[in-house]
């Protein structure tokens, strides 16, 4: 059964076409018939259930079509990451804000996620007894028990901190309260923009040089250093650009005014909440992939790189990682769908992202179909995007087979 | 059974780190595993202290200062002003509430019924464990169990007093919407997976791959949206189908896209020798499917069978979001009441160890019987 031996009497010739026969004993006839009975069958039974929607649509007096998202919403959000009012802004907008919610804590999530669930997949290969017992105990704990309950429990907890008046002060700047953690945020001025624009242009700077250093490598042999390159476009040209329009830096700090703190950042406690159940609910997942990944990397290949007199790092960075990351990405993209669609359980703390949202919405325009469409939509198009990335990326770093 | 219990104590999960040799004192084990360098010393003795902490935290606030009954008023309501002052735990809650939380608003007087109904789908999980009932008449078993959960939850027959489903609630719900979930999501999968896998039928299979990647999409909570928002409107007039059965069917249809994911890994972990061979035999594609393929397919897939059946188990509980009475829902139910409700965690404690008791019990089995499969298939 090899494929790479092919018969030669074999390879000039295709199977011999027949012609398709009205008869039930050929296959493709067969196949035919039946493809079109299944098809009939589950044509027929949506078009019986469009026919009752329509139906019962018209009996209710329910509007159909998209027109509600030009109509002023009127409902209110905690939290909206770009200019909302509830007197003035649409169904559309409401639903704009709802999807930047749910990509806010997906992002934040998947990138805290994935560094704790390194850290505690690591310590379970740990030669220490304790860490490993206690990093496997976290696992099976945090993967045993619903998300949902989680997530309950997390926001019962914030909402029984002391309030503003006798919160608890860390450091001076940050104040942890049943209002949610206050912190203390720059204030943003043109000059930070630059510098952030200058970091920009030396991450590219830098990938292009790296680049090079590569290409000169395969060419001669030798090697030209990247780091001096990185640290002069990484670090000083942002911080060069930063100090010449006149270093500007203050912090705004919170404080405590009356009933609640003035200024400063906030993070409240239904975000708060949804992103630590979300982060340690997922990092218990993927500390497993990362353990196994690593696993998956034969002993042999750490010993081999060491005979060779590879140092540690050279071992893990060139040799391990290379192999363990092709294990590791495929089920850390379904993790990273998973928290992307676990963050919908916002619903029942009051997070309003977009599932929240667009439940109002149906609630108060009685719309379930555009409604739950809407939601659909856009969780297909972020499934979608993440698998296309981590596909690209995976084919990026997967081994090339000669 | 022994088979398995011996696997399941003697394996660990293989770790980079040599084993210490056998017949160490315990001074030389805690030598080489815990002090055996300065940095894992210093790890260790963090790790201890703050274990010690936690550990001690844990039992002042569980054990030592906690309530455990509270006194009535003349009318009945519990007095928890004692629970207020105390520094710790106020298990009192659970005394007054388990009742509402494990059975939900069933009859009072005819909650035995919903017990057995748990102590059956414990057993039916039980069997469905041991390798010996692996074989077609567990289907059978099944059925039975579940027909018998039916009668014994709605009554009406046997002298039984009929109880209407808008009445049941708590741990039933849960292992009812997780148990019937998986039993109707199976053979659905399976159709999907080998939908799926045709090469004959590509219109079948496009059908198969837009059902799977649409429900795998979206979450769980939009489908349970779907079901109780949109659900109704597919209905012709004067049809109506209450929520748990809508709900139900969200789960099952959800699963299903799981399902048939696993099943289709387990079709393509076979090796393509076994298709041709039974094709050599002039089986027929039916033939071939259920005497050739599915035996072997299907017992290689069963530790993530056990595993998506945990996930399901768990995401159960989303059904709270729909305002349907499962296990979740009557504790928030239970802290509800005016008297009880600033002792949340104590609840969610609870509620916490009844699920860990099931998924720990599953996700140990699944990992007992990876490596046993794993073991077999290495010799």
């Amino acid at each position: 059964m090899s494929d790479t031996a092919i018969d030669p009497r074999m390879s000039g010739r295709a199977a011999p076409k027949r012609p398709l026969r009205l008869s039930w004993s050929d296959p493709r006839f067969r196949a035919i018939v039946w493809q079109l009975v299944i098809l009939g069958i589950v044509g027929v039974i949506a078009w019986y259930l469009a026919y009752n929607t329509h139906k019962n649509l018209e009996v209710r007096r329910i509007a159909t079509g998209f027109g509600f998202l030009d109509r002023v919403a009127g409902l209110p959000i905690g939290e909206a990451p770009i200019y909302y009012n509830p007197a003035e802004s649409t169904y559309g907008r409401a639903l704009l804000v709802g999807v930047l919610n749910t990509l806010k804590v997906s992002v934040v999530g998947i990138v805290l996620a994935t560094i704790l669930g390194t850290l505690i997949g690591i310590g379970r290969l740990s030669k220490n007894w304790l860490m490993a017992k206690l990093t496997a105990f976290y696992v099976e704990t945090i993967r045993d028990l619903p998300l949902l309950l989680q997530l309950l429990f997390w926001y019962t907890i914030l909402q029984g901190l002391p309030p503003p008046k006798t919160a608890t002060d860390i450091g001076g700047v940050a104040f942890l309260s049943n209002r949610g953690l206050k912190l203390p945020m720059l204030e943003w001025e043109t000059a930070h923009t630059a510098a952030l624009t200058a970091f920009a242009a030396g991450l590219v700077g830098t990938w292009w040089w790296n680049r090079r250093a590569r290409l000169a490598q395969e060419a001669t042999g030798e090697r030209p250093a990247v780091w001096p390159v990185a640290c002069g476009l990484l670090l000083a040209l942002p911080l060069g650009v930063w100090l010449v329009l006149g270093a500007p830096f203050h912090w705004e700090i919170p404080v405590l005014r009356g009933f609640n703190f003035q200024g400063g950042g906030n993070i409240s406690p239904e975000y708060f909440a949804l992103l630590l159940g979300l982060v340690t609910y997922t990092a218990g997942y993927i500390a497993e992939i990362v353990r196994s990944g690593i696993q998956a990397v034969h002993l042999g290949q750490w010993e081999a790189a060491g005979a060779l007199g590879l140092k540690r790092g050279a071992i893990l960075r060139h040799i391990v990682l290379p192999q363990a990351l092709r294990v590791i990405i495929p089920p850390m993209t379904s993790q990273y769908l998973n928290l992307t669609k676990n963050s919908s359980l916002a619903v029942a703390i009051g997070y309003q992202e977009l599932v929240s949202i667009a439940n109002t919405t149906l609630n108060q325009t009685g719309q379930a179909i555009e409604g739950i469409a809407v939601i659909m939509a856009v969780y297909l198009t972020i499934s979608l995007s993440i698998s296309l990335f981590m596909n690209w990326y995976n084919a990026h770093i997967a081994l090339v087979e000669r | 059974m022994g088979s398995l219990r011996d696997t399941m104590s003697t394996t660990t999960a293989p770790t980079l780190s040599r084993p210490s040799p056998p017949g160490l004192g315990p001074i030389a084990w805690a030598r080489t595993n815990l002090f055996g360098s300065w940095v894992s010393t210093a790890v260790s003795l963090a790790l201890l202290y703050i274990v010690a902490r936690a550990v001690l935290g844990f039992a002042e606030w569980a054990l030592v200062g906690a309530v455990w009954t509270v006194p009535y008023s003349a009318t009945g309501i519990a007095q928890t002003a004692v629970c207020q002052t105390a520094h710790g735990a106020c298990w009192a809650v659970i005394h007054d509430k388990y009742r509402l939380i494990l059975f939900g608003r069933y009859p009072f007087a005819e909650q035995w019924r919903p017990a057995i109904v748990v102590l059956i789908f414990i057993a039916l999980y039980t069997v469905s464990a041991i390798r010996w009932f692996w074989r077609k008449e567990l289907a059978l078993i099944w059925v039975a169990a579940l027909t018998a959960v039916g009668v014994l939850m709605w009554g009406g027959v046997f002298g039984l007093k009929p109880v209407p489903n808008d009445e049941w609630g708590g741990l039933p719900i849960t292992l009812i919407l997780a148990t019937f979930g998986i039993a109707f999501a199976f053979p659905l999968a399976v159709l999907v997976a080998l939908g799926r896998r045709s090469t004959e039928l590509p219109a079948v299979k496009t059908l198969c791959v837009v059902y799977v990647e649409l429900i795998r999409g979206v979450p769980l909570i939009s489908v349970l949206f779907m079901a109780s928002v949109m659900f109704p409107l597919f209905m012709p007039a004067g049809v109506n189908i209450d929520k748990l059965l809508r709900a139900q069917i969200a789960i099952i249809l959800f699963a299903a896209a799981y399902l048939a994911e696993v099943v289709r890994g387990g079709l393509q972990a076979l090796p393509k020798g076994q298709t041709e061979a039974a094709d050599a035999m002039g089986l027929s594609y039916w033939q071939k499917t259920s005497f050739i393929i599915l035996p072997q397919a299907l017992r290689l897939v069963i530790p993530p069978l056990v595993n998506t059946f945990i996930g399901f188990f768990k995401d159960t509980s989303l059904v709270l979001i729909i305002g349907l009475f499962d296990l979740l829902t009557m504790g928030k139910v239970a802290l509800s009441d005016p008297p009880w409700q600033s002792f949340s965690t104590e609840v969610y404690v609870v509620l916490g160890l009844i699920y860990i008791a099931f998924c720990y019990a599953m996700s140990r089995y699944s990992r007992g019987l990876e490596q046993e499969l794993n073991a077999s298939q290495r010799r």
